[in-house]
């Protein structure tokens, strides 16, 4: 298996799912940014089969919120020292705010720019969201 | 305390709430001139987005029976709104002017937004496909006054169950009731939206069958409830031309129901109740009509906090 060291102070987001870990690390623009980043995928996993990993050697400020929905799945180590000094489970975030936005042409939003755009999660095991102004029902995959 | 409060959905008013409201309304029947004053001095602005003739004379009406005034528009062309001003500042500024505003809009949740911006109680009188909820307590307060009750009752929904919004919001209502048994009655391309399935029926464990035919159900309902299948709700005009005709209520199929069932619509109908069926005592949505005047009577009265 390839290995990559252990990092010294920094963040480790391990158990994406395979194939995510390229979005998450777009998504924090890791492909820019001048300090030590590993993105390792298709590693192998007893809990996933397979799945990404990304170390990162600096602190920097993650909206959970926002990992929570790319992939509920995933568990973030933050080091210190090379230590794991705490261990956060992501899950799917109850309430969602100017993360996606509602895809029905009569809501409201469409129109309305100003809007913040809200979502609340209904169904945690389908990980499905209403809009708070129109009620539309959507899975997350489909937004 | 309903005084300064809005209503966005059927749901924003608890059970006891909308008692309050509906021994108002009982209390307005029985007396309508003790509270022909009750509103002087009162604006009520009523802002229409998308014509509709029905509920805008419906609120107007019964403001100018509690002896208050209008003010606003029935369509947006002839308003600041044709300039584009957005929603939020609409409700800033018309709370300027008048104590409480009635909005109907085309757009889904746009009532929502005007009550988040707003200082002034907003009704929401239709919005998009979406909620109808001063239909709902009219729907309520009809069957009370008819019924004597809005428990143990067998509901049927028949027409347009996909964009009929007066549907959507009756249907959430009664869900607070016990024993509410609903049909739905509708062609596959009409049928009740997920949420509703989902977020109502099956959360609340209520007891529902859906069907394609009136007759095949018409026999177990204590209530029929019509609706017309509205054009402006299509993409497609061959869609529409398709499913208007296919749910019409006629003498046939009303001699195989209750004696004491009730016919209730909202209003304005275009063909599905037959016109041989406005002399039977059991079709009831003109009174229907006449209760949706009190009920908001009693709604302005609540949301203001006028004794």
């Amino acid at each position: 298996m390839l290995t990559i060291n252990s990092i010294k102070n920094g963040i480790v987001i391990d158990h994406i799912s395979a194939g995510l870990g390229i979005r998450i690390f777009n998504y924090l623009g890791l492909d820019k940014v001048d300090y030590s980043v590993a993105l390792i995928m298709n590693a192998e996993s007893a809990k996933l089969e397979k799945k990404d990993i990304i170390k990162i050697e600096n602190h920097i400020d993650i909206d959970y919120t926002v990992l929570g929905l790319i992939d509920p799945n995933i568990t973030v180590d933050i080091i210190e020292n090379e230590v794991i000094r705490e261990k956060i489970k992501l899950s799917l975030p109850d309430k969602v705010e100017n993360v996606i936005k509602c895809k029905n042409p009569r809501c409201i939003t469409s129109i309305e720019k100003y809007v913040t755009h809200v979502f609340y999660l209904v169904d945690h095991a389908k990980g499905e969201y209403r809009c708070k102004y129109c009620d539309e029902i959507y899975k997350i995959s489909d937004l | 305390m309903l005084k300064g409060r809005h209503l966005i959905d059927p749901m924003d008013f608890s059970i006891q709430e909308l008692n309050e409201v509906f021994d108002l309304a009982d209390q307005i029947i029985a007396n309508p001139e003790k509270f022909s004053d009750s509103c002087k001095g009162r604006l009520l602005s009523t802002l229409f987005y998308e014509p509709s003739t029905r509920t805008r004379f419906s609120f107007e009406a019964a403001m100018l029976r509690l002896g208050g005034q209008v003010i606003g528009f029935s369509e947006p062309g002839s308003s600041s709104v044709a300039k584009g001003e957005s929603v939020a500042d609409t409700i800033k500024t018309v709370g300027c002017y008048a104590d409480i505003a009635v909005m109907r809009h085309p757009k889904e949740g746009a009532p929502k937004i005007a009550s988040m911006y707003s200082e002034i109680p907003v009704i929401n009188a239709g919005d998009g496909g979406h909620q109808h909820p001063t239909q709902t307590l009219t729907d309520l307060l009809t069957i009370r006054s008819i019924k004597g009750r809005l428990s143990n009752l067998t509901i049927g929904f028949c027409g347009d169950l996909k964009f009929g919004r007066t549907v959507h919001s009756l249907i959430k209502a009664l869900s607070r009731y016990e024993n509410i048994k609903i049909v739905l009655i509708s062609p596959n391309e009409l049928k009740i939206p997920e949420y509703i399935r989902k977020e109502i029926l099956l959360k609340n464990d209520i007891d529902f069958v859906e069907a394609e035919r009136i007759e095949d159900v018409i026999e177990k309902l204590d209530i029929l409830y019509m609706t017309r299948v509205q054009k402006e709700r299509f993409f497609n005009e061959d869609d529409y031309i398709r499913l208007k005709d296919r749910f019409i209520l006629d003498k046939e199929k009303m001699d195989k129901a209750l004696k004491d069932m009730i016919v209730l619509h909202p209003l304005p109908r275009v063909n599905e109740i037959s016109y041989e069926i406005d002399s039977d005592p059991r079709a009831c949505y003109f009174k229907q009509a006449k209760f949706g005047m009190f009920v908001r009577m009693a709604l302005i009265l609540k949301l203001l906090g006028v004794k």
